[in-house]
Parts: C-alpha cells; structure tokens; sequence
C-alpha cells in the first residue's frame, strides 16, 4: 500500500481561515434552512471584515440533497442565489473525504487562484424535517414498492437502517481485540457535556453522570442513547481566504498547516479491512506526513462525534495515542478535559452541541485559536488546533495554526 | 413468531445469483475464472488481476462472526427489535465478508468468532435472503 510521500510543496499553507459564522442551533426551530443559511454566511463574512462582494468562492457538502430529509438545508445555487454571489469557483456534492473535504476543496481553490475568498457552509435541519419521530431509518419512508439498491441492499433488508448500527459493529469489533469497555467510551459522551455546560449555545447543557450514561436505552450495543450524536436544525460558515489576501483582515489568519485527505482501504462500512480504524487511519496519516509539527503540539482537537466511538478512532488515527489505547487513554476524563493534555470536543461536539455534521468542529477550532471559548476557552494561548470529521469509509481533517 | 417486515433489495442482472442462490441452497457469489477470486459485492471485473471473466460460485456457507451488534432502536416497521446484525467472514476468503442476520440461537449466545452457517429466508420476488444460524 502507498502512502503519500513526506510533502515538500504543501499548497495548504497559502490559504487560512480568516472567518466563522453561525446560525441560531436547536431542536426544532421550524426556520426555513436558508434563512439559518443566510445568518450563518453573513456573521462569517462579517466575522472576517468582508463584504459580500469579496466572496468569489463557494464550496459545501453535501450540496443540494433531497433525502434524507433535512440532511441537506441548502445548496450552492439556492446561497448563490440568495447572495447574488460573482463566482470564480464554486462546489457542492457528498463525494468527498469527510463533509470538512469541502473546506479542503476551498483551500485548494485558493491554493491554486481560482478564488481568493471562498464561503464554505454546511446547513442541517435534520430536527425540524424529522419531527417528533425521532431518528430515521434510512429507506424507512418508502413504502411497500421500496427496493434497496446500492450499499443499501447489502444492509436494509436485514434492519440495518442506519449508520448506528454500522458504526457499532465497528466500536464492538475494537471492544473485542483491545478491551475497550463502554465505561471507557462513555467519557468521550461526558467529556462532551462538561463542554458543553460551558457553551451557552450547546443544545444539551444539563450534567451527565457516568450512572446516567449506564442507565440510558440502548440503540444498537455496545452504543446508547448517549453514544449517538443529536439532530438539529442550524448552519455553520467558515471563510477560507489565499494568506495574502488575508493579511489586512480583522483577524490573525489561521494558516491551514496541513490537510489529510486519504482513503486507501475499500470505500465500504462494512468491506473496510480494519473496522477499527475506519478510514481515518489514512486521513490521519496523511496530515502528520504534510507537517513538521506532531501531536503533541496540537492545543485542542476537535473531533467528529456522530458516535462517541469515532472520536476514539480519530484519536488513534491523529497519533494522540497508540492503535487500540484509545479506551485506556480517554478513562476517567482528565487527558481531553479542557485542561487535559489535549482538550477534545471543547465545544460539546454533536453529542451534546448539536449535529452540525462536521462544520462545527472546525468552528470550534477556529473559536479557540482566536481565544473567543469564553467560559469553554483552553486556557494559555493555543496555536495548533486539529479539525476532523467523518466516520466509517470517509474521513477528512484540517490542523490549523495561529503564528 | 411471525417473519419480520423486510426490505427487499432491487434485483438486477448483476446481483440476482446473490439474491436467488438460496432458490437451491447456494450462497453464491462472483468468482475469477483466472485467479479465483472471489468478488463482492458483484463488479465488471476482479479488483485483484483485472480479469473480467467473472461467473458465480456457490461456497460452502461456512462462515465466522466478525463482529455483531444487538439492535434495539426500532428503524423499520415491522421489523422489531432486539436482532443481532452481524458482519460474518466467508470461509473460503478472509475478505470475504457480508452484513447479515443471526438467528436462530439467543441474542446473548452470539459472539464474535462465533462458526456460524448459511441459512435462508423466501422473502418472495425471488429473493432468498442470507442469513446465518450457529454451525454445529
Ligand atoms: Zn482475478
């Protein structure tokens, strides 16, 4: 298998992230998603001291989707539309190395000139669409006629109707070969909802115990109600600007110093060849090979939670710890609380944050680097903040840096 | 107990000797007829010599849990929780794996590495779906 070599150009470094924005995040706001669109671009273009006529860019995930309902809240024609937007360059689509791959799209962009400034957002409205019927089947709304095609006829017929139950067989097959318990896994929940009694726009801020955790239902073993991330309704944006073009904004630039962006195993949920890793080994990888830095000095990570496990498997994956320690390494809380050895999911991530579906790990990266956590800040001065997301056979991340 | 509510899969020319095999007791999948390899889900062509002259096989049904997981969120209805789903490793390829059923043993009796054998279940339309029970 190759992997890609130690990087002597890293094109990444020419672009930087110079503006954040986000819209009001719940459950159930009943907002049309481009109107939580429209918040989100405008506080991040505003956030970067831009105008609207600066932006030449425009990148999201997973672009215009119709199902499963409220995955997608907006496309790049409908934000195009809204804005009336001048384009140099644009993308949408879901193909891609993690739902952050569409920044990496952008920073490619600028990287290359097709852009100088490119909005990347990413909107869900998962909440509202689904109603009070809680989480969906996939396939689930399609009546009699229904016939599962793809990866889904591999899965459907036999009830595994959603990524919960995929990604649970990965979490027991890493219980199995390295003894990684559910008492272990529960502080990546825990540490989630500390974080997030810190974040007043966390949906979910009330205290968790280790006995609540063991107490809640089951969804598919070893995951519990408090292993799976949330639906919400909200949007998120982050500018993504050339450096050059950066140097006179309202905020110190934070230089994208690396990207990891590989899948080398077979793009499949249940055909990858190490189910504990996901193909995050490969995206993990591949940014400590495009950087001199190491993980030890990274200041905070931001890591994809849709289930608690993948926050394990991205922390084996990014080398803050060894394959298969992630259990033993997280236990009792303290190395990824907030004044840990490497503070995790500052903000409450999806579990108790609010499923933003990957945007909001890189907001919160950039929120710490511009030490705007309030009561969640990490204290010191971090400078090195990593952002990953994806679970499963996609996987991508960003290691971002304030000099 | 009455079957539970399934979704079927769409069966096409491509992957209609994996739906129907079980018409004659056949786990059946896509073999190379130049390197033996066995390919699925079903492609154009080997992914190991690029060879494209693939044609089913049937395998013993033997296979292995890989691993499992009890689910209990109701995702489907009609389709009532707790069931195990399980990915099981074929005996005749270690990358030989399908997401699958087990049944016919306790939910607390399933265990990764656990031998495991085909079994199937007439879901109509011609489908026979592949389903494992414990091996003897
Ligand atoms: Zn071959």
């Amino acid at each position: 298998m190759t992997v890609p070599g130690k990087a002597t150009t890293r094109l990444e470094r020419s672009a930087a992230v110079t503006g954040i924005g986000q819209s009001a995040v719940g459950r159930r706001l009943n907002v049309d998603p481009l109107a939580l669109t429209a918040d989100a671009c405008l506080a991040a273009i505003e956030d970067a001291g831009l105008r609207r006529e600066d932006i030449d860019g425009l990148s999201t995930y997973p672009g215009s989707m119709p199902t499963p309902a409220g995955f997608s809240g907006a496309g790049i024609t409908e934000v195009q539309e809204m804005l009336r937007l001048k384009l140099n360059w644009f993308c949408g689509g879901p193909e891609l190395p993690g739902q952050l791959g569409s920044v990496v799209n952008a920073v490619m962009a600028v990287a290359t000139g097709l852009a100088k400034h490119v909005l990347c957002f990413r909107t869900v409205w998962e909440s509202t669409a689904q109603g009070g019927g809680g989480r969906q089947g996939i396939g689930s709304g399609g009546g009699g006629r229904f016939r599962a095609s793809g990866f889904m006829q591999w899965t459907l017929p036999y009830g595994a109707a959603s990524a919960a139950v995929w990604i649970a067989m990965m979490a027991k097959r890493h219980f199995h070969e390295f003894g990684t318990t559910r008492e272990q896994m529960a502080w990546i929940a825990l540490n989630a909802r500390r974080n997030a009694g810190l974040n007043p726009n966390a949906v979910y801020r009330d205290p968790m115990s280790m006995d609540d955790y063991m107490a809640a239902r089951m969804i598919s073993s070893p995951f519990c109600l408090y292993d799976c991330d949330v639906p919400v309704d909200g949007s998120t944006a982050i500018i993504v600007s050339s450096v050059d073009a950066a140097k006179d904004l309202r905020k110190p630039p934070l230089v994208v110093e690396a990207v990891g962006t590989a899948v080398h195993g077979r793009p499949s949920w249940d055909q990858w060849d190490d189910l504990t890793t996901m193909a995050l080994r490969d995206a993990g990888a591949m940014l400590w090979q495009r950087t001199d830095l190491t993980p030890a000095d990274v200041d905070c990570a931001q890591l994809y939670d849709g289930f608690s496990f993948i926050t394990l498997a991205w922390l084996e994956a990014l080398g803050f710890c060894g394959k298969g320690e992630s259990g033993p390494f997280v236990a009792g809380g303290s190395r990824i609380a907030l004044d840990g050895e490497v503070p995790v999911n500052t903000h409450g991530g999806q579990l108790s944050g609010g499923r933003l579906h990957g945007y909001g790990f890189l907001h919160e990266a950039a929120t710490q680097l511009w030490r705007e956590g309030g009561d969640r800040q990490v204290a010191g001065e971090p400078r090195v903040a990593v952002a990953a997301a994806g679970g499963g056979p996609l996987g991508g991340c960003l290691l971002l840096r304030r000099d | 107990m009455t079957k539970p509510s399934r979704l079927l899969p769409l069966v096409t020319p491509e992957n209609e000797h994996y739906w129907q095999g079980g018409a004659r007791d056949e786990l059946c999948f896509l073999c190379c007829q130049d390197c033996s390899h066995y390919v699925h889900p079903p492609a154009p062509l080997c992914p190991e010599c690029l060879s494209r002259k693939l044609a089913p096989r049937a395998v013993s049904g033997r296979a292995v849990v890989h691993t499992f997981t009890v689910n209990h969120q109701p995702w489907i209805p009609g389709f009532d929780p707790p069931y195990v789903v399980a990915i099981v490793e074929i005996e005749e390829q270690p990358s030989l794996r399908l997401t699958t059923n087990v049944k016919n043993c306790a939910i607390e009796d399933v265990s990764i590495g656990m031998p495991v054998q085909v079994c199937f279940e007439d879901l109509g339309d011609g489908v026979f779906l592949p389903l494992f029970e414990p091996r003897a």
